[in-house]
């Protein structure tokens, strides 16, 4: 226990880091991944194209590449700086890969959620003469969120732990501090893992319930 | 699927609209790929020394092969595990026993909740602790992939349990099965069938996770290709596209897989 | 369902059976495998340039493997049947535990918690950590002047950490997975320098001769040793016999020369063996 106990204060340090990679990933991945839904069923077949071609290529492609594209494209080769500190920029590519590769889930958990929306309620809605956008805004995405919320409170569980990943562009958060704690506590290995694992779990489980409750809550009642 | 219902279909005017509306967007988005190619073309990335040595045949059987190679083994060794592990743990939960149920969903729940890179790390350092000896690189990839992989399918089959209709179990007792045999032989089958879209998009997942057994030194797509091609050529992006090009394939073809086995499924039904 | 589990227990022994690895005889030393078996396996680094480099013939090039095969071929192990087998750092000491590999030799520096683990012959080179910069960068003369710039190193090494603490507070440190995507951004213009081991340096610079340059001025020693069992006094003896010959008889200078030589690394004089 010596060890988790000496190095608390950098533990919960880069576990702050963590919760803040997922916390603006989660927020930007919610947008760019509604924005793609709305995309994904828009009249327009050039945005239906796009769409579906950029949720297949984030999908399948193993977060690793992922945020070595943004490490390496984005940040070094067209040039994009998000601050002069290293440390600060690396976090905002950080979370715009995590964005990149996690709104695609949250398309398609969205799209699904639209299939649950009755025929009828976006018939209604074009019958009142609301167009495309309106009917999507007021009356079909707010359903679909209300069916999708606990798929989302998994891609959110996932994300979480995906920021693991994110030393692939130099950010470190948990995991990183785990793997030199390993290094100098060769001794404590078993202490360590647990220590480790056990701040997952606790940002992970009750994600899990709240997001369990709220789909239950406001399920839409048919 | 077809979102159609979602808007009017356009009269004369709204096709126009609709097609210098789609020319914009599709200008725009040219538009943006043409600054990313400039922006690269700048730093080099597009020279043809960086590109050509990925046409080469010895590149291919020293570098990306042997390292996909790797990856379906751990891929393929993980998947067949983790459907095993996930399949006991599915019925564990769903036992009748208190003492088997609890502590079943004590070890889904933490397995689902740590994250794979930890698991990995865990099962190559932390051996030597537990058993006294040190685990391949490849048996610490399969152990992270099986047991996080196959905690989260033994939550789908549940779920494709919970989803049965009471009569299936009932009828099954009623001919006079066992616990055991009603869960085997009715229930569990029924799940998997029902669940296998979801459990085929975990084996993506499981697929793309595997990538990450280069933090323990596992020979796999990621180190052995971008890691050895950019060793020799320097051309980490060029190789990288590349290698996500190869993963984007298999899964997709993991995917029509999927697809494949649902309409079969669906067709026999009828 | 019976189907599935018998291929799932098929899958299990396979598990196992590579997990416990080949059955093969182990030997208590090095020197006997090498007489018994004219067999060697040896650990490397497989993306090295200069240092232990998997090129796409499938050959390994390198400094390191020169010094492999020299020793190899001094234990009575013929260079075809010398078997080089890729290391990270993260799998060395487990490597030679196992006896997966029967030596490593992969810029592995000699320090006492890792004696506590595996035994060291050599060291048969002593670096020094230094700074890689763009060729023509000449205000970048030594760790000193970093303040205010951006310092690339591989995640997990500490060096980066000590320029910071010791020499350049100001400095912006960037951590990269791999030295490769260090080059490329110090190349691109976005980091200005590189820290790790010279020799290491030395062997990008090789690699983008007229590009890049290692500073020169070192500001530590990292002294290179041949990993072998821990307690394998016989084997250590014997490295160093080898290794005592390999400098006495030019093949030592003559290596270090082709394979980081060309970006005008000062070869200096062979290191004083440290046997135990």
């Amino acid at each position: 226990m010596d060890a988790l106990l000496t190095e608390w204060p950098t533990i919960t340090l880069a576990f702050w880091m963590t919760v803040k990679l997922a916390a603006v990933s989660a927020i930007g991945s919610l947008v760019l991944g509604t924005a793609l839904t709305a995309m994904r069923v828009a009249p327009l077949a050039t945005l239906r194209g796009a769409a579906g071609t950029y949720v297949t290529v984030a999908r399948n492609t193993p977060l690793t590449l992922v945020l070595l594209f943004t490490g390496l494209g984005v940040g070094a080769n067209l040039g994009v700086e998000l601050s002069a500190d290293i440390a600060t920029n690396n976090f905002w590519l950080a979370t715009i890969g995590l964005t990149a590769y996690t709104s695609a889930f949250v398309c398609e958990a969205l799209r699904s959620g639209i299939n649950t929306v009755p025929v009828g309620q976006a018939e209604a809605a074009r019958s009142l003469g609301l167009g495309f956008v309106k009917t999507l805004a007021l009356i079909t995405l707010p359903q679909a969120f209300r069916a999708v919320i606990a798929p989302l409170g998994s891609i959110l569980i996932a994300l979480t732990k995906n920021t693991t990943i994110a030393l692939v562009v130099g950010v470190s958060e948990a995991s990183v501090r785990m793997r030199e704690m390993i290094e100098t506590y060769g001794d404590q290995v078993l202490q360590i893992f647990f220590g480790f694992a056990l701040g997952f779990v606790v940002l992970c489980l009750p994600t899990g319930l709240l997001f369990g409750w709220l789909s239950r809550r406001l399920a839409v009642a048919r | 699927m077809s979102y159609a219902n979602l808007y009017e279909v356009p009269g004369p005017r709204g096709v126009r609209r609709n097609r210098v509306l789609g020319a914009v967007i599709a200008l725009a988005l040219l538009g943006v790929a043409y600054v990313v190619y400039v922006r690269f073309d700048d730093k080099g990335q597009w020279a043809a020394e960086k590109w050509t040595p990925l046409l080469r045949a010895d590149v291919w059987t020293t570098f990306i092969l042997p390292g996909l190679a790797g990856t379906l083994l751990a891929a393929v060794a993980g998947v067949v595990l983790a459907g095993l592990f996930g399949l006991v743990f599915a019925a564990a939960r769903l036992s009748e026993h208190r003492w088997v149920r609890v502590p079943a969903g004590a070890v889904v729940e933490f397995f689902r909740a740590v994250p794979l890179l930890l698991l990995i790390f865990f099962a190559f350092f932390g051996s030597y602790v537990l058993i006294g000896g040190n685990v391949s690189a490849f048996a610490a990839v399969v152990f992270g992939l099986t047991v996080y992989n196959g905690s989260v399918i033994a939550e789908i089959i549940r779920a494709g349990v919970l989803s049965l209709p009471r009569g299936q179990s009932e009828a099954a007792y009623a001919v006079g099965m066992r616990k055991s045999q009603v869960m085997r032989l009715v229930l569990l089958p029924q799940a998997l069938r029902a669940m296998l879209p979801a459990v085929v998009s975990q084996f993506v997942v499981l697929l793309k996770d595997s990538a990450l057994g280069l933090i323990v030194g596992y020979d796999e797509l990621v180190d052995r290709g971008l890691n050895g091609i950019a060793a020799n050529f320097s051309n980490v992006i060029p190789a990288a596209i590349l290698i996500a090009a190869i993963f984007i394939v298999i899964n997709l073809s993991l995917d029509r897989l999927a697809h494949w086995l649902n309409d079969r499924r669906s067709a026999g039904a009828r | 369902m019976f189907g599935t589990s018998r291929y799932a227990v098929v899958a299990l022994l396979a598990l196992a059976l590579t997990a416990c690895g080949s059955g093969e005889e182990t030997y208590a030393s090095i020197v006997d495998k090498a007489k018994n078996a004219k067999k060697l396996v040896v650990g490397v680094k497989a993306d090295q340039p200069g240092l232990g480099l998997r090129t796409p013939d499938g050959s390994f090039s390198g400094f390191d493997i020169e010094v492999a095969r020299y020793v190899a071929r001094e234990l009575g192990v013929k260079a075809e049947d010398v078997t080089f087998k890729e290391t990270v750092s993260a799998n060395r000491e487990a490597f030679l535990q196992q006896g997966q590999v029967d030596m490593v030799v992969a810029t592995y520096s000699i320090n006492d918690a890792r004696k506590e683990k595996v035994s060291f012959a050599g060291p048969y080179f002593v670096a020094g950590q230094d700074l890689l910069v763009r060729a023509d960068e000449a205000s970048l003369t030594g760790p000193e002047a970093l303040n205010g710039k951006k310092l690339c190193s591989v995640a997990g090494s500490t060096p980066a950490q000590k320029v910071k603490e010791s020499y350049a507070k100001e400095v912006q440190l960037q951590e990269e997975r791999t030295y490769s995507a260090c080059v490329d951004r110090v190349l691109g213009g976005q980091l200005d320098a590189i820290t790790t081991d010279n020799v290491i340096l030395a062997g990008y610079a090789a690699q983008h001769a007229g590009k890049l340059k290692v500073v020169g001025r070192t500001f530590s020693t990292e002294k290179y040793g041949i990993g072998l069992k821990k307690d394998d006094k016989q084997g250590r003896d014997a490295v160093n016999d080898a290794l005592e010959k390999m400098f006495a008889d030019g093949s030592w200078k003559k290596a270090l020369e082709g394979s980081v030589g060309a970006a005008g690394f000062a070869v200096p004089q062979a290191p004083q063996l440290e046997r135990y």
